[in-house]
């Protein structure tokens, strides 16, 4: 047994991903590929109408369809525990089937189960279900009448200084509404589990993002002990969110699962996936920043809005950036929740930061604009030296080196800042650039390793890799923190029976993991002495988190962006893009650059199209596929560079922060930006859609000739 | 979905057969809409009689100078095919513009032509819609409908048509040519789609039964220099907001010919005669191609929340047509 040090570390050297291989090959087994015996399929059927109660669900028919074993409704599918809940407590969107009213379009309101999928789906096609609409609310709007304070759970509203006498001695104000769209993860893989009861345990496969946290909630649901339910993930076709959360395929697939005895397979079409899982919120930003003529910031004031169920409370931290980015004497933020008859928001890829960070970075570019500033220069000026509103210093801060590496390598010096001064041909010209944070920690997870007879390790810890690379990563952490060299390490993740873990989720997946592995090798390493093999050391990281650190811990980036507008069109196209990103010590370029990568594609893709759109008769979504609800496709994914500037975070015993959702924040301002400085016209909406910036066309024209 | 039959024909004469023997039967091209559709339950066939494999592919000159495209022949092969490319580039340019590499390597030029609306109330079976369910109602005129109609709708239906291959096809004045049990027969493109009306569900002229077996393009000497500009949402892979093709023939600084078709403005190709009128034997001007453009959108009737397509019309029939005879110029 040697432990000395490899002669490369394995953290900080690009190695692909683990599991590549399998999974471009298709040997890599996902929820719905897993065998079963005597597998029995459940076919969901969602409700049409966005408020009201089912009258009839008349199944007869179905009933003597070929192969089908049943049919499940609010009348005779198992109880479920209603203290069941997620992350802000309780959660009435879990408890599907239990009575006969319609919270949203899209819920899951029946189940049938037949021997195929394709029996239960053609079964389900001959059920009948019968509503009474009520009158629903989906129009939101910051000034709704129920609009109420959100949860303060994340911490209490800013509010420092005097916000009104700061604007009123402010040489500019800005003062503007920001809106974004209500969206959708759109992970490729659909949501599917596959369950099973067998002597009083439940054990699904399921596509999430944290097997543990699900096997919480599905053991409070259906009243059995936690470590009596088994979850597996262990790949995962992506999830931006979508997963985190216990989803609908699982709950119906374990109910079923009991009522039929069998093994049940549940797999959501894209429609339902859509209908049913998960969403990000609307949001409707009103956003005040008051500035010196030397552009110092007086004031500045957030107060955004953003839709939830009544079913369970949820929060949009939106106001995360106005807390952080930028220093000023008045700070107040008033988040604003409006409940309305929608699907149950829950966290999308940078949950709040990015819709946040459009609305103040879009300001921030709007002050500079009227101070006739570099917005480079704007930004650099107003940087804190401590948090602008807790007054804790910063763990680490490397926002200016973001901003002046990224200007430097976009090549932002010697910008006209003026608008509509750069043509080539028909077409507007313009470049943009946003700079943005995003929250950093570290949250319980348990990890085991044991070493073998063989001198091998086996590390076994609760993560989930929905597509980042996690098994690579932490593999590397093992590697490096036994000091031993990969090959020796082997992991296994995605289990529930692995011990508590945090999902991947929160930009804290990989630092929660890589923390527990962490300690339980130091643990291990003490024991090495003795010959004894198998050994095992275990590490509960609960206690030893300070849940209270006495700085401020963040990730912070900058994205530049260049655009092309067809004024004759609006047709908007992105050029390049390039980020820098401060997040730490980096465990491996290649999986890390992919990670951003992703995230400012994603961030492209809210900028310029996604969208979902709702029938104002109806308060259902009637873009629910991929042909109607647009995400960016190659040809919209430009040049694009993404690196990281030299970063360690010292409250982390490897200097690690999390890098999957900063990514996403930012990048949306950064083309709005590019935009404008395109076009001359500001777009406070997204998506930045062709008919809004041709309208837009028409008032610019319209405004030269009238100045002519 | 409901259960359907499957039948593979080996001539044609079988396949008007074992459409017309059965009550419900549908032709099977690609299968690239009707199969989605059928998976949404808004088509319901009982019987599927694939026509892929029948001869009815490949380009082939016509004696006039122009060419007829076999209505088996895959999207791919039309765009790609050398004297499409040169006699026609803007046909070209439509197909190659649609969908994807995977789709375009399914579908057929004859599917195309039969393609439903892509109006997410038509595939959604729990709301009205007059051209899924005559009658019921029609929920994108009140309701979602930015990408919908400004041209030709009326109250029952403002649905546009997706196809991009056939607005070139009504620039150039194609002809549709089928076969019956009772023999072949033909139609123009212009009149191929039926006017909304009050029946929105009954969208060709085509007989019931009949096969589409070629689409005939006569000889267009100014299409030579012809051109598809799409607009739409995002850079591929997507329908067009709006869309226009042009074919213009400039000589001695006049308009000596000019072809004009938009998509995306109607439920069917519009075949843009009055801006094409305005602009016979009229100088080529940016002034009179922005007046033929305003001529031709005078009577849009846009909703009220899809006007920009007006603007957009005009803007993209004035661009396309500067550019052409700026490209002629040279």
């Amino acid at each position: 047994m040697s432990t000395e040090q490899p002669a490369t570390a394995a953290i900080g050297d690009a190695r692909p991903r683990i599991e590549g291989r399998l999974k471009v090959t298709g040997a890599a087994r996902y929820a719905a590929d897993e065998p079963a015996p005597d597998l029995a399929h459940g076919w969901v059927i969602t409700a049409t109408v966005a408020r009201g109660r089912i009258s009839a669900v008349d199944a007869s028919a179905a009933l003597g369809m070929p192969g089908v074993l049943g049919v499940l409704d609010h009348r005779n599918a198992p109880r479920l525990d209603p203290r069941a809940g997620n992350y802000f407590g309780p959660d009435g969107s879990l408890l599907l089937l239990q009575d006969d009213v319609v919270p949203y379009a899209g819920r899951p309101v029946v189940l049938v189960v037949a021997e195929t999928p394709e029996q239960a789906r053609a079964a389900a096609g001959a059920v009948v279900v019968t509503y009474e609409p009520y009158p629903h609310d989906v129009d939101f709007r910051l000034d709704h009448p129920a609009a109420r304070p959100a949860s303060t759970a994340f911490g209490p509203e800013a509010d420092t200084g005097d916000i009104e006498a700061e604007l009123a001695a402010s040489a500019v104000v800005v003062d503007e509404r920001y809106r974004t769209p209500e969206e959708n993860c759109s992970a490729m893989e659909p949501h599917a589990a596959t369950a099973w009861w067998q002597d009083g345990h439940l054990h699904a496969v399921d596509s999430n993002q944290g097997p543990f946290s699900v096997s919480q909630v599905l053991a409070t649901l259906f009243g059995v002990d936690r470590d009596h339910v088994h979850i597996r993930a262990e790949h995962v076709g992506g999830g931006f969110g979508a997963k985190g959360p216990c989803g609908p395929q699982v709950i119906l697939a374990s109910m079923a699962s009991r009522s039929f005895g069998r093994p049940v397979r549940v797999v959501l079409t894209r429609e339902q996936v859509f209908l049913a899982t998960a969403l990000r919120p609307p949001t409707d930003q009103w956003l005040r920043i008051g500035a010196d003529a030397d552009g110092r910031l007086r004031a500045v004031h957030h107060r955004p809005a953003f839709a939830l169920s009544p079913l369970a409370e949820y929060i949009e931290w939106c106001t995360e950036q106005a807390r952080t980015l930028y220093a000023a004497p008045a700070i107040r933020t008033e988040l604003t929740a409006v409940p309305l008859d929608i699907l149950p928001p829950s966290p999308m890829r940078g949950p709040g930061a990015t819709p946040g960070s459009f609305a103040l970075e879009s300001a921030m570019d709007e002050v500079a604009e009227r101070l006739g500033l570099d917005p480079l220069d704007l930004r650099l000026r107003n940087q804190p030296a401590v948090g602008p509103v807790s007054g804790l210093p910063f763990s680490s801060r490397r926002s200016v080196a973001c901003l002046r590496e990224g200007a430097r390598r976009f090549g932002w010096a010697g910008r006209d800042h003026r608008p509509r001064t750069r043509r080539e041909g028909r077409l507007l010209i313009g470049t943009g650039l946003a700079a943005t944070c995003f929250s950093a920690g570290v949250f319980p997870s348990t990890a085991s390793i044991t070493a073998e007879a063989d001198g091998t390790f086996t590390v076994a810890v609760g993560a989930t890799d929905i597509g980042t690379g996690a098994r690579t990563a932490l593999t590397a952490v093992a590697a490096d923190t036994l000091g031993v060299g990969t090959e020796r390490i082997r992991i296994r993740i995605a289990d529930s029976d692995l011990g508590m873990a945090w999902g991947a989720g929160g930009s804290r997946g990989t630092t929660s993991w890589s923390f527990a592995i962490t300690q339980a090798a130091a643990k291990l390493r003490e024991r090495l002495g003795d010959p004894a093999r198998p050994v095992t050391a275990t590490v509960d990281t609960t206690a030893l988190i300070d849940y209270q650190p006495a700085t401020e811990r963040h990730t912070f980036s900058a994205v530049f962006a260049e655009v092309s507008v067809d004024p004759a069109t609006g047709e908007v196209r992105v050029r390049r893009m390039l980020g820098m990103f401060a997040v730490g010590r980096v465990i491996n370029p290649l999986l890390a650059r992919s990670q951003v990568v992703g995230g400012m594609i994603m961030g492209l893709s809210m900028a310029l199209h996604e969208e979902g759109v709702r029938d104002p008769a109806t308060g259902r979504q009637v873009n629910p596929d991929f042909a109607g609800y647009h995400i960016a496709a190659h040809a919209d994914v430009p040049d694009i560079e993404a690196e990281f500037v030299p970063d360690y975070e010292p409250q982390d015993p490897l200097g690690l922060n999390g890098l999957g959702e900063i990514g996403t924040a930012g990048t949306a301002a950064a083309i709005a930006n590019a935009v404008w400085h395109a076009t001359g016209v500001r777009q406070r909406t997204l998506p930045i859609r062709l008919d809004r910036v041709l309208e837009a066309e028409g008032a610019e024209v319209r405004g030269a000739v009238g100045v002519a | 979905m409901r259960e359907f039959s499957y039948r593979r024909a080996s001539g044609v004469r079988e396949a008007l057969t074992l459409v017309a023997e059965h009550d419900d039967a549908r032709y099977l091209g690609g299968g690239t809409n009707l199969v989605d559709l059928m998976k949404h339950g808004v088509e319901t066939p009982g019987r599927l009689v694939d026509v892929r494999r029948l001869p009815l592919g490949g380009v082939r000159e016509t004696p006039d100078g122009g060419l007829a495209i076999g209505a088996t022949t895959t999207n791919s092969d039309a765009a790609a095919h050398p004297e499409v490319r040169r006699r026609y580039p803007a046909l070209s340019q439509a197909v190659l513009a649609g969908a994807s590499g995977q789709l375009r390597n399914m579908a057929t030029v004859g599917g195309n032509l039969l393609q439903r609306t892509r109006c997410g109330y038509f595939a959604d079976l729990s709301q009205p819609c007059n051209k899924r369910a005559p009658g019921s109602g029609c929920a994108a005129i009140t309701g979602a409908h930015h990408n919908h109609a400004v041209l030709g709708w009326t109250g029952h239906c403002a649905a546009t048509h997706p196809s991009d291959m056939a607005v070139p096809l009504a620039a150039f004045e194609a002809v549709v040519r089928y076969e019956t049990l009772e023999g072949p027969g033909e139609i123009p493109l212009a009149d191929f789609y039926l006017p909304v009306g009050d029946r929105p569900d009954l969208e060709t002229a085509l007989p019931p039964g009949a096969l589409i077996t070629e689409i005939v393009l006569p000889p267009v000497a100014a299409a030579r220099r012809s051109r598809y500009r799409k607009v739409r949402e995002r850079a591929s892979y997507a329908f067009a907001t709006v869309s226009v093709a042009v074919a213009l023939d400039v000589h001695d600084g006049f308009v000596r010919d000019a072809r004009i078709a938009l998509g995306g403005v109607a439920s069917r190709p519009w075949r843009a005669r009055t801006a094409e009128e305005v602009l016979r034997d009229a100088p080529a001007t940016p002034d009179r191609f922005r007046g033929a453009a305003e001529a031709e959108l005078a009577t849009a009737d846009p909703l009220p929340g899809n006007a920009y397509k007006v603007t957009l019309a005009r803007n993209l029939i004035e661009a396309v047509l500067t550019e052409l005879a700026e490209r002629d110029g040279r």
